[in-house]
């Protein structure tokens, strides 16, 4: 299993990597490699072009600024996983990255190169739609941003043009204190989740719950936001029959099939996660809390 | 598809391996674990799979494990990077993890061995005092036919101890 | 005989070389002028094939040739690869041929090879050769092939079964007229593939000056691989060799000669310069051996107590495309039933059916596995239906210690009737349970429960035949250096046989087992051979190097008594040298002894002493030799997700005598390791159409060391009594009663919910459909 014949470019600016993917034909990004190199390897892509990200510097930090917390697409997910700045503002990237994979895979995958794969097990991309994350993509006209719900297009393919480039994924953090939980189903630790379910909860003095996101991955092609359960935890101090009773309507959303699991399967994983999940937050000790 | 007069499209590049420096000219396409097998001659690490399940191929690219499988060659250029035959001392004497690994039968045909080393040399930098469990979970990336792990982790659970013992002694 | 290294866990020798990077696998061969193959494989389960165009691939820069049933069948004295057992009957048409010439029956089956200068060059050539399918209706699964209007496997195919066979003893007419109960089972059960980490591979080289071809093979029968290039190319014994280089693991993926092999040691002879193949990971997955689907429908009839009175049904087997090694799966599955219990009476029609897809032989367990699970099925639903406690209605159909020997009316692949020579099951069992805490378990459970947690444990008995013959080389030889050296037929694929083997010499000579060099799998050290597989190595190799060693420990003494001129009785071999006891001073060493034997000028020779201080053993076994064991495994069911956890894993084993502790340690948990993903995890899956569906490392699951728990093991040493040592083989002990163990406990653990489950492996969406059926009160 050896990649087939290609051109390789590695440009050391952003500017270079559009100019380069405007004017090649057929040329495919690599960056983290956890998921191209192996479709290479099977040539289940033949790409004329490889433009290689990973000397581009600039595309990797992890920033906050004006209440947004901003991440390179190279940035690597170890980096993520290890950040002390994302820990403190935003812990729901840990919890999902340490389910992400391996660690040998966590060294060199980037948060960008996850996204635009779309896998859609995938942790990350159900992360950053969680946070309602902006996508900023760099092309010859210059930047644009793209809302994390209109980032994928179809199955495994994201709605930008073939001359643009993802540079960054941006978010504003959910409030100090706010609750968190990544829970998912895979068959081994490390594998790709079959279902995998993204919980924030912001809590109200009174104790009920006052805001929630719901982000399924594993269930449909993209991210999935399940808004009624979200409608029935806002303003709730919900018990576990409550919790159930709002992931029951979880069962009611499209599910995909493969080789792994059935929609009903599917569906069924989804309620039970995304019980776990509130639960979960619910026990939460909260985003900034010395835990 | 093109194939003609432009392939093999060649680059050269620096490698330092096990601390020994290569400068080689090289196919674009080629991988890391090719290179490093076949190219460089250190064939201690193996290809299991190549598409990155298997682990079997892992090395230490600057510090840090990466499936070789899935990275090309050219990747590497200036990198640092230790493979299973770097991890004994120049004078040949063993790493806990190879001592500790050949006492606790932590190996039958060896074949995934070396990339359980090097991921193994990471994770005890990283974490010097595990529990058996997180052992088993950084162990999840590599996958053993032979051994059903549990000689591993015994292994690997000794070798934290002596490298502890040894007062964070070198961990390559 | 000594006591001293035999039972000792030596650390291996194998290891050194393994641990630093220095072994040479045979991707680590290179030779000047190599060049690297690939081959052109089937897209379609089936086709004709109406042409192949090589020329686009020809005009690649790099290739250097195409070759295809055209160009290598003139090489060829048949297209056929030798059957193990040449008297074996069945269907024509399944025959293990080399290559195709117009037909190909399965996704991946070879079609052309080409040859590059590099395996990248080689794979882009793959997609140039041009070949034209004409596509043929395929089957896929098993029950289908049988249908009177199914598609033939192979187009010119009378049917899909390659044989069909009853295995029988007693008459289970009369015993199911009269039984009190009579319960039936339908299973589905699925074993996978071997996957060895390293996959096949080979290089050869062909010297045209001298007609000699070498080839080193990354396989489990170095001699089988020289027999079948002998006979297919018909080339000089004496100048083929074949080679094993260290061996990533075999698991039954490397016990026949593939066509892959053949086919490269032919393109070598047309190309006249050495040759590479190295399998990737999806050509494992469509072209290397599975073990695949059996489908069992029997019953099972028992009298008031629960006691056995017969076995009887039926089983399909899924054999593929290929009769590559007779059909002994579906045989030795059929020979697995009775186990370790008294069963009088039983009949079971096998039916061996054609697919398209690779064939099937043997993967660790060969077919005992299968059989085992059968009737530990069997046991559970008995239970069940009697309101019998699992371990008690095990218990009271064991065959026990006093009816040991034990003979069954069964006959082994080799003709040999069935019979247990040692081994003591109830004891076995009931270490198991106490060990497991089997009584205690019931309250545990009942506080599980009540926390809303479903916890279950669950056990399964096993024995498992070993030490095949006919017999294993052991050459056991000192030369004038004093260096000792064995040499035999057996096949090292990482088990430990250079270490348990140089144990087991050592221990004659007073050395260190690190002074024993082994020489393994190597057709030009050793004229005959048989192979790895089937836990039959230690037996038969081991016993004949046992033997070997002490017939040159006698012939040192002998001749060290003359060249002392003492008595032999006064003398003692130690560290290498032979002295008289209690005068250390008068002594000669190995070395001397060897220089004496082999004529050397000025040493005293005993007359009525051979030449050469060595000796050959082919031991063959009078019979074959049980082992035996008994799982009892902990899980807990998380039953809104259907994930299994195994929380314990006891192990009792006897597999006799050890050389080795810790390498037959490691060889149970490796098993059990399998057998963990046979139940829960490994799944090879094709489509109705016969398009292999799982064909990455993704998809299909190999257990990694999360899902596997600690194995604890409990040694039962039950001597065989059927060669020298006592052993008995152990490579397969832990994956067969795996299976039914995990899915004993699982069932147990969903009891509330009435689940029974009736196929392995089992999945976490199957789990939750039991469990909703089982609420719905299916």
């Amino acid at each position: 299993m050896k990649p087939p014949p290609f051109h390789y470019h590695d440009p050391d600016t952003v500017e270079e990597a559009v100019a380069l993917i405007g004017r090649l034909e057929n040329a495919k990004l690599l960056a983290g490699g956890q998921s191209l190199m192996p479709m290479l390897n099977m040539r289940y892509v033949l790409p004329d072009h490889i433009v290689d990200l990973n000397r581009i510097p600039s595309l990797s930090h992890i920033d906050q600024a004006d209440g947004r917390i901003t991440i390179g697409a190279m940035t690597r997910q170890r980096e993520i996983e290890y950040s002390e700045l994302l820990w403190e503002r935003c812990p729901l990237f840990r919890k999902a990255l340490l389910q992400v994979g391996h660690r040998q895979t966590r060294n060199r995958g980037t948060i960008g190169g996850s996204l635009c794969h779309l896998d859609p097990a995938a942790e990350l991309p159900t992360v950053l739609a969680a946070m309602a994350a902006a996508v900023h993509v760099v092309g010859p006209q210059g930047a644009r941003d793209i809302p994390i719900a209109d980032f994928p297009a179809f199955y495994m393919t994201p709605a930008i043009e073939f001359d643009e480039l993802v540079s960054a994924v941006s978010f504003s953090p959910w409030p100090t204190g706010h609750k968190s939980a990544f829970v998912e189903f895979a068959r081994r630790p490390g594998d790709f989740a079959i279902v995998g379910v993204a919980a924030l909860l912001d809590m109200a003095d009174d104790g009920k719950i006052r805001r929630a996101t719901i982000s399924l991955s594993g269930v449909g092609a993209a991210p999935v936001r399940c808004t009624t359960t979200e409608e029935r935890l806002i303003g709730t101090t919900p018990d576990d029959v409550a919790i159930r009773a709002a992931a029951e309507a979880c069962r009611e959303l499209d599910a995909m099939e493969d080789v792994h699991a059935s929609p009903a399967y599917r569906q069924h994983l989804a309620v039970e996660l995304v019980s776990r999940a509130v639960r979960t937050a619910l026990d939460d000790m909260g985003a900034g809390s010395t835990s | 598809m093109s194939v003609e007069q432009e392939f093999p499209e060649l680059r050269t590049v620096i490698l330092t391996v096990n601390g020994e420096r290569h400068e080689i000219e090289i196919e674009t396409r080629m991988t890391l674990a090719d290179c490093i097998r076949h190219r460089i001659g250190k064939t201690g690490t193996h290809l299991g799979c190549e598409h990155g399940v298997c682990g079997a191929c892992t090395v230490l690219v600057n510090g840090r494990s990466a499936r070789s499988c899935l990275m090309l060659a050219v990747q590497a250029n200036g990198a640092e990077i230790i493979t299973v035959e770097g991890l004994a001392t120049d004078g040949g004497e063993w790493h806990p993890l190879q001592q500790a690994f050949h006492e606790h039968h932590a190996l039958q045909c060896g074949f995934c061995t070396a990339g359980i080393l090097t991921s193994m040399v990471e994770f005890l930098g990283e974490h010097p005092d595990p529990n058996e469990e997180e052992v088993r979970e950084a162990l999840s990336g590599n996958i053993c036919r032979c051994t059903g792990y549990q000689g591993i982790v015994n292994a690997v659970l000794d070798a934290a101890g002596r490298l502890r013992a040894a007062n964070g002694g070198d961990v390559k | 005989m000594s006591e001293g290294l035999i039972g000792t866990p030596v650390r291996r020798l194998e290891d050194a070389a393994l641990l630093t990077g220095t072994a040479r696998f045979v991707d680590d061969i290179e030779l000047p002028e190599m060049l690297e193959c690939a081959f052109v494989r089937s897209p379609h389960p089936h086709a004709a094939i109406r042409s192949i165009n090589p020329t686009p691939a020809l005009s690649l820069p790099g290739v250097h040739a195409v070759f295809s049933y055209a160009d290598l069948a003139p090489l060829f004295t048949k297209n056929l690869i030798p059957p193990d057992n040449p008297g074996l009957k069945f269907a024509e048409t399944t025959k293990a041929i080399v290559l195709a010439e117009e037909e190909v029956c399965y996704v991946g089956e070879i079609v052309a090879i080409v040859l590059a200068d590099s395996r990248y060059i080689a794979e882009d050539a793959l997609s140039l050769v041009d070949v034209d399918y004409e596509i043929l209706p395929a089957v896929a699964d098993c029950r289908d092939a049988l249908a009177p209007d199914a598609p033939r496997a192979h187009r010119h195919a009378p049917d899909n079964i390659v044989t069909t066979f009853r295995t029988e003893f007693g008459d289970c007419h009369s015993a199911f007229g009269t039984a009190a109960h009579v319960f039936d089972l339908s299973l589905k059960q699925h074993r996978g593939s071997g996957h060895p980490i390293e996959g096949r591979g080979i290089v050869v080289q062909f010297e045209s000056a001298t007609k000699g071809l070498t080839v080193w093979s990354s396989t489990q029968g170095a001699h089988r691989v020289r027999n079948t290039l002998v006979d297919i190319f018909g080339l000089d014994e004496d100048r083929v060799r074949a080679a094993t280089p260290d061996v990533g693991g075999g698991f039954g993926s490397k016990h026949i000669v593939y066509p892959e092999e053949v086919i490269v040691a032919g393109a070598a002879l047309l190309q006249k310069c050495p040759l590479k193949w190295i399998e990737d990971r999806r050509e494992h997955f469509l072209a290397a051996i599975q073990e695949r689907d059996q489908y069992w429908e029997f019953e099972v009839a028992t009298d008031e107590e629960g006691h056995l009175l017969g076995v009887r049904g039926s089983m399909i087997h899924d054999q593929g495309a290929y009769t590559l090694l007779g059909f002994n799966v579906g045989h030795n599955a059929s020979l697995a039933v009775p186990g370790p219990y008294v069963l009088p009476n039983y009949q079971l029609d096998v039916t061996i059916a054609v697919t398209n897809k690779v064939g099937t032989i043997p993967v660790r367990g060969a077919g005992y596995p299968e059989g085992t699970f059968a009737m530990e099925r069997a046991m559970d639903l008995i239970a069940d239906k009697l309101g019998m406690d699992r371990a008690e209605i095990r218990r009271r159909n064991l065959i026990t210690a006093e009816m040991i020997p034990y003979e069954l009316p069964l006959r082994a692949r080799d003709g040999s009737t069935t019979h247990y020579e040692s081994g003591d099951y109830p004891l076995c069992l009931q270490k198991a349970l106490d060990r497991a805490g089997y009584t205690q378990f019931a309250e545990r459970q009942a506080t599980a429960l009540s926390e809303g947690r479903y916890i279950g444990m669950g056990l399964a008995n096993c024995v498992k035949i070993t030490g095949r013959g006919p017999f294993e080389t052991g050459i056991v030889r000192i030369g004038p250096s004093g260096q000792i050296t064995v040499h035999t037929g057996a096949m090292a694929m990482g088990q430990g046989i250079k270490t348990a083997y140089a144990q087991i010499c050592a221990d004659q000579f007073g050395v260190n087992p690190s002074d024993v060099r082994v020489i393994a799998g190597d057709t030009g050290t050793v004229p005959m051979g048989i192979g790895g597989f089937g836990s039959r190595q230690t037996v038969t190799a081991g016993s004949s190097i046992h033997l070997a060693s002490i017939e040159v420990r006698e012939k040192a003494l002998k001749t060290a008594a003359h060249m002392l001129e003492a008595s032999e009785q006064d003398l003692e071999l130690k560290d290498g040298k032979i002295n008289v006891a209690g005068v250390p001073g008068l002594s000669v060493s190995l070395s001397d002894v060897a220089k004496a034997l082999s004529g050397a000028v000025g040493y005293a020779r005993p007359k009525d002493v051979s030449p050469g201080l060595e000796a050959t053993a082919n031991f063959m076994p009078t019979g074959l030799t049980y082992g035996n064991g008994v799982h009892v495994v902990e899980v807990e069911v998380d039953i809104g997700t259907g994930g299994v956890k195994i929380t314990r894993y006891v192990v009792v084993n006897d597999s006799g005598r050890l050389i080795n502790p810790q390498i037959v340690e490691g060889q149970i948990i490796g098993g059990v390791a399998h057998g963990i993903g046979n139940a829960l995890f490994e799944w090879m899956g094709y489509d109705e159409s016969g398009q292999p569906v799982t064909t990455t490392f993704a998809e299909y699951l190999l257990p990694t060391a999360p899902v596997v728990p600690n194995i604890e093991i409990v040694h039962h040493e039950t001597p065989s009594t059927v060669n020298p040592l006592g052993v008995k083989g152990v490579g397969e002990a832990g994956v067969i009663p795996a299976a039914p163990a995990i899915m004993s406990a699982i069932e147990n653990a969903l009891a509330p919910f009435n689940v029974r489950i009736a196929e392995t492996p089992i999945s976490p969406p199957r789990i939750i459909e039991l469990i909703e059926a089982g609420k719905n009160g299916a």
